[in-house]
């Protein structure tokens, strides 16, 4: 069973449809028990770090998600929640992940918009996680900030600056991009997370 | 950098797509989700889905299909068409929907923008302005192009971003529905005004009307409906000659 952290952000039933297309059961929680005692956990997320940061505390769940041993996934916000910091209202994050979360700069004559929106490849991945996928595969990305380059980068893309974009120490996983709306490639990446990791 | 994208626009009525190209091997063409489907398999990047339907009972039927759309469409979707209040925002994102995009009601109330950006991420909200040229200014118009506005096109799409929209989508009522082509100049003047992606709708006659408007325009995305409904160019044809012409496009 794979626990869906649910702590009342964002679009969560688009990751709920991607994991019932696979087949793959779920519950959508936010009991410290439940998570703990899931197979895998799944922190998905859109909105703004810092309330989503305060939504965590709030629950009594930081402590929770920091001890995992299983595989946990974050999603966009959820990944980025599990780094360092974010320049998303100046926050502290859980600090999984040993990189920092800054803005995006735009540049009109390089062509850089904000929010990074739309599809965008990804280079130099590694772990099972992300395999089966090609070098310079297209992912779905949403947002204005993202992660720092660091040891712990599995992917890597570049909108004006290169940043992380998927993340793995230990047991944690990380990914930037939307697998549950990058269509087929999306979905090989969610069912990795499934069987392999 | 990020790819350019196409995206398909499906019109449906009462819960039913009115116009739509018919593939071969579809049980039902006015079935929009089977539609969506097969868009996204010749590669369309994102869909939009515009609600035409002029009751109440039609609004109802469209809700329960942009669930349907979440739980089998695997790419981002857009909604749009009567969306004028917050708790028609708070309907269709809890139907799944990824964006939604308002025209009218954004003319006529602008801090509807600032609200749902607030409450939802500007990410949600496509601003869709409707705009035609007179005397050389190019004016905004709303209900269909129906009714013209006081407001001029540059400054108002200024104003959305600055409220908070995410994207913006511009048809040009000059040329939409024309095939003659995109007006190049006017994309490309707002893609130096603002910071946001822009769509591109409406005038596509040809593969190289596209083209032109995703590098002369500097648009972000080119939004079509008529030219894949009758079959012109598929999705997957179009991409592959973007591809030749160096767009960068998701293959």
């Amino acid at each position: 069973m794979i626990a869906i952290v649910d702590y009342d952000t964002g679009n969560l039933c688009s990751v709920c449809n991607a994991l019932r297309r696979l087949g793959v059961e779920y519950v959508l929680t936010d009991d410290a028990e439940t998570i703990r005692n899931a197979d895998k956990v799944l922190l998905p997320g859109v909105g703004e770090a810092s309330s989503a940061m305060e939504k965590l505390r709030e629950r009594g769940l930081c402590d929770v998600i920091k001890n995992l041993t299983q595989p946990v996934l974050g999603i966009c916000i959820g990944m980025q929640l599990m780094c360092a910091s974010s320049e998303e209202g100046n926050t502290t994050c859980l600090g999984i992940f040993p990189t920092a979360v800054k803005r995006f700069a735009a540049d009109k004559a390089a062509g850089v918009k904000v929010p990074h929106m739309g599809w965008n490849e990804i280079h130099s991945l590694k772990t099972p996680l992300l395999d089966g996928l090609a070098e310079g595969s297209f992912l779905y990305f949403v947002h204005s900030f993202a992660p720092q380059m660091c040891d712990e980068a599995i992917a890597s893309s570049v909108n004006g600056v290169q940043f992380a974009a998927a993340l793995n120490k230990g047991n944690f996983y990380g990914t930037q991009f939307h697998p549950e709306k990058s269509g087929t490639i999306g979905e090989v990446i969610l069912r990795n997370f499934v069987e392999k990791c | 950098m990020v790819a350019k994208r196409i995206i398909p626009c499906l019109d449906v009525k009462d819960g039913r797509t009115v116009k739509g190209v018919n593939f071969v091997g579809l049980k039902d063409v006015g079935d929009a989700v089977e539609l969506g489907c097969r868009y996204a398999q010749e590669g369309a990047d994102e869909l939009v889905y515009l609600d035409i339907s002029a009751t109440v009972e039609g609004r109802k039927t469209f809700t329960s299909l942009v669930e349907r759309i979440a739980q089998n469409i695997n790419i981002p979707f857009t909604v749009g068409g009567g969306i004028s209040t917050m708790d028609d925002a708070a309907r269709l994102l809890d139907a799944g929907a990824d964006k939604i995009s308002i025209n009218s009601a954004a003319v006529a109330n602008p801090a509807i923008i600032d609200q749902i950006a607030a409450k939802y991420g500007s990410q949600f909200l496509v601003l869709a302005i409707d705009a035609k040229q007179v005397d050389g200014i190019w004016r905004i118009t709303t209900h269909g192009g129906n009714k013209l506005t006081d407001k001029e096109l540059i400054s108002w799409a200024y104003e959305g971003q600055e409220r908070g929209a995410g994207e913006i989508l511009f048809t040009s009522m000059d040329h939409d529905g024309t095939k003659n082509g995109y007006p190049c100049e006017t994309y490309a003047a707002l893609a130096d005004k603002l910071s946001i992606p822009i769509i591109a709708s409406g005038g596509a006659g040809s593969v190289d009307d596209i083209v032109k408007v995703l590098t002369d325009g500097k648009a972000d995305a080119a939004l079509a409906a008529s030219i894949f409904h009758y079959g012109e160019v598929s999705i997957a044809e179009l991409k592959k000659e973007l591809q030749k012409r160096d767009i960068k496009v998701r293959l």
